[in-house]
């Protein structure tokens, strides 16, 4: 109080008026002391379990560090344990809003590794990209939803939610699972699909179109969205390929790198889509390519399906594949087949090989090396977002704290695929 | 199809690429590890590979039967225990010496890619188990910094001069690196003690 007095900031007794006897500094900046806060672990705007420290002044980021790794789960380790077949289920669990792509490119990967590369059947291959891509549309959708639903668009992650229902109940009738799905097998596919499945697809699709529609209109030149994304989390095209980007954020910053154009894998090559690009590489454009690549993926499997052809979904090879149960129960050779895949796995010859396909997020590679044992020597999955999360802090850097939200929620980090 | 980058590789650093082969159409080239800098920056920037992107950076672990290793770091119960066990005296695959007379058990792999030319090269550094160690790719690619870190925190190979090299998918009181081959897949780790929050 007293120090107040000497300041000239309390009145005196009986004094009409006195003024502080220093000129205050208005215009100026205030002193701030840098502060760091926690965001996550877990916290409600940051979907997935990820911390990141940020040191602020005022509210602005000088400088952040991102901490990943609370969903590890040993996936290498647990697949060096298993045959090349039990791996399936742990690939579900890495982008487990796309659980089938993760399945498809460790098909692919020990398809090639086998020299099974081109022989796969026809519809098996056409099934693999419809699968696909329904699997790329839901999560995007994912992504979008959460995305908007952070930045208070409630609505939309309504709608967007009730077409991936849509869709995920297509994948169940197919599969028999929403998410924890494991339908590929080495050499093909573990199950073809239900009566009547494909009307019921474009139905869906058609409702799924609707609603990006609905989205686009709502949000596409919603001032409030273009306030927070515009400009926010922008990365060179250069600093982004730097930086190993991949995937949806690549192409935004008007990169126009995809795989299934560029190395086309299964029967991409006989279809026509486009690569949607962006040019500034922000928040915003990033949403402008993922609803695009929704909308030529509707476009993908609508020719898939007026195309698919006839035949069987499995290579035929009783060393890869195995055999029908009648033979398994019915002859001495079919039993002899089946047991060896089961207790010894498919014999898969010594080398090394990486396999990559665009998955929802970017790039998505496996790396194996084969002893020629019936496990892995060693299964490395690349996963697409690591390096865009890695990228986190640069993003954010001279942002405010409530631009985090739409930069986080722009890669899409995925716990089960990042962190493994 | 010709091979022009590994071709161009082995002109440009005929001493350093110590093997190439070409398995399931991924060309690979192990190379020495000393000048790994110098080669990473010219395959990203000459004209003629373009390698633009660092896609992947890993590690495998070669140790098996029959191969040298300090009896501090194997535990044979491990072995005995592991699913990839392999025949004595019959490796399946060794990689080069990355000197003479010496062994190597780890190989560090890395992925690049050009965005231009849509082509691929697989870089291996052989590296022994008693020195893992080999230089960051920070400089040249930024990707390589996370990847890096995961391969130090699974594979205990130190990346020398990495901005900051410490764990990553793992926590720091873990004991060991777990993606080595004599690391049992059941071992149990010791209880974290609560830290002081005040500390």
């Amino acid at each position: 109080m007293s120090e107040r007095r000497e300041q000239g900031w309390v009145r005196e007794e009986g004094a009409d008026h006195v003024a502080p006897d220093f000129e205050p500094d208005l215009q100026g900046d205030l002193h701030t002391r840098h502060l760091t806060i926690n965001l996550g672990p877990s916290h409600p705007a940051m979907h997935g379990t990820v911390q990141l420290k940020v040191e602020v002044d005022g509210e602005t980021i000088v400088r952040s560090e991102c901490n990943v790794g609370y969903l590890h789960r040993a996936f290498e380790k647990s697949c060096e344990a298993s045959t090349w077949t039990q791996v399936f289920p742990y690939t579900d669990r890495l982008n487990y809003v796309s659980p089938l792509l993760n399945n498809i490119g460790y098909a692919l990967a020990v398809e090639k590794l086998l020299g099974l590369s081109g022989r796969l059947p026809e519809r098996a291959g056409y099934l693999r990209v419809i699968l696909g891509e329904i699997s790329r549309i839901t999560d995007h959708q994912t992504c979008i939803a959460a995305q908007l639903m952070e930045l208070g668009a409630m609505t939309p992650y309504f709608w967007l939610m009730e077409g991936r229902e849509a869709l995920w109940d297509l994948i169940e009738a197919m599969v028999g699972a929403r998410m924890t799905t494991s339908w590929c097998r080495v050499g093909g596919l573990a199950t073809d699909m239900p009566e009547g499945w494909d009307g019921e697809l474009r139905h869906a699709l058609d409702r799924c179109l609707g609603i990006l529609d609905d989205v686009d209109a709502l949000v596409k030149r919603n001032r409030i969205f273009i306030d927070r994304t515009r400009g926010i989390g922008a990365m060179s095209a250069a600093e982004a390929i730097n930086r190993g980007w991949s995937g949806p954020l690549l192409r935004a910053c008007g990169v126009p790198y995809d795989v299934r154009r560029s190395m086309p894998y299964l029967v991409y090559d006989r279809l026509d889509f486009e690569i949607p690009i962006g040019g500034s590489g922000d928040v915003y454009d990033r949403y402008l390519v993922r609803m695009e690549e929704m909308r030529q993926s509707d476009r993908i499997i609508r020719q898939a399906l007026e195309t698919l052809p006839q035949g069987p979904l499995c290579v035929d090879d009783p060393t890869v594949v195995l055999v029908a149960k009648s033979q398994a129960h019915g002859s001495i050779e079919g039993l002899i087949n089946h047991f060896k895949i089961i207790m010894d796995g498919i014999q898969v010859p010594p080398g090394e090989v990486y396999s990559y396909t665009e998955a929802a997020n970017g790039e998505l590679g496996f790396y194996l090396v084969s002893s020629g044992a019936g496990r892995p020597w060693k299964c490395r999955c690349r996963p697409p977002c690591f390096p865009m999360v890695q990228s986190l802090p640069r993003m954010v850097q001279g942002l405010m704290i409530a631009d985090v939200v739409p930069c986080f929620g722009s890669i899409n980090m995925i716990g089960g695929e990042c962190d493994r | 199809m010709a091979k022009p980058l590994l071709e161009a590789l082995q002109r440009r650093f005929p001493t350093e690429v110590l093997q190439c082969h070409d398995f399931r159409g991924d060309e690979t080239a192990i190379i020495r590890r000393d000048r790994i800098v110098e080669i990473f920056t010219w395959l990203r920037d000459c004209p003629d590979t373009d390698l633009n992107l660092l896609v992947d950076v890993t590690a495998v672990d070669y140790l098996a039967e029959g191969l040298s290793g300090s009896p501090s770091s194997v535990e044979s119960e491990s072995r005995r225990t592991s699913p990839n066990q392999h025949q004595p005296g019959k490796p399946w695959y060794q990689p080069p010496a990355p000197e003479p007379g010496a062994t190597a058990r780890f190989e560090v792999v890395y992925h690049l890619l050009s965005l231009a030319r849509g082509w691929r090269l697989r870089v291996k550094v052989p590296l022994t188990e008693q020195d893992p160690l080999v230089d960051s790719l920070v400089p040249v690619y930024q990707s390589a910094d996370w990847f890096e870190r995961e391969a130090w925190d699974l594979y205990g190979i130190r990346f020398e001069g990495h901005p900051d090299l410490k764990r990553i998918l793992l926590y720091e009181e873990f004991i060991g690196h777990p993606l080595r081959k004599d690391y049992p897949i059941n071992r149990r780790q010791p209880l974290v003690p609560m830290k002081d929050p005040t500390a």
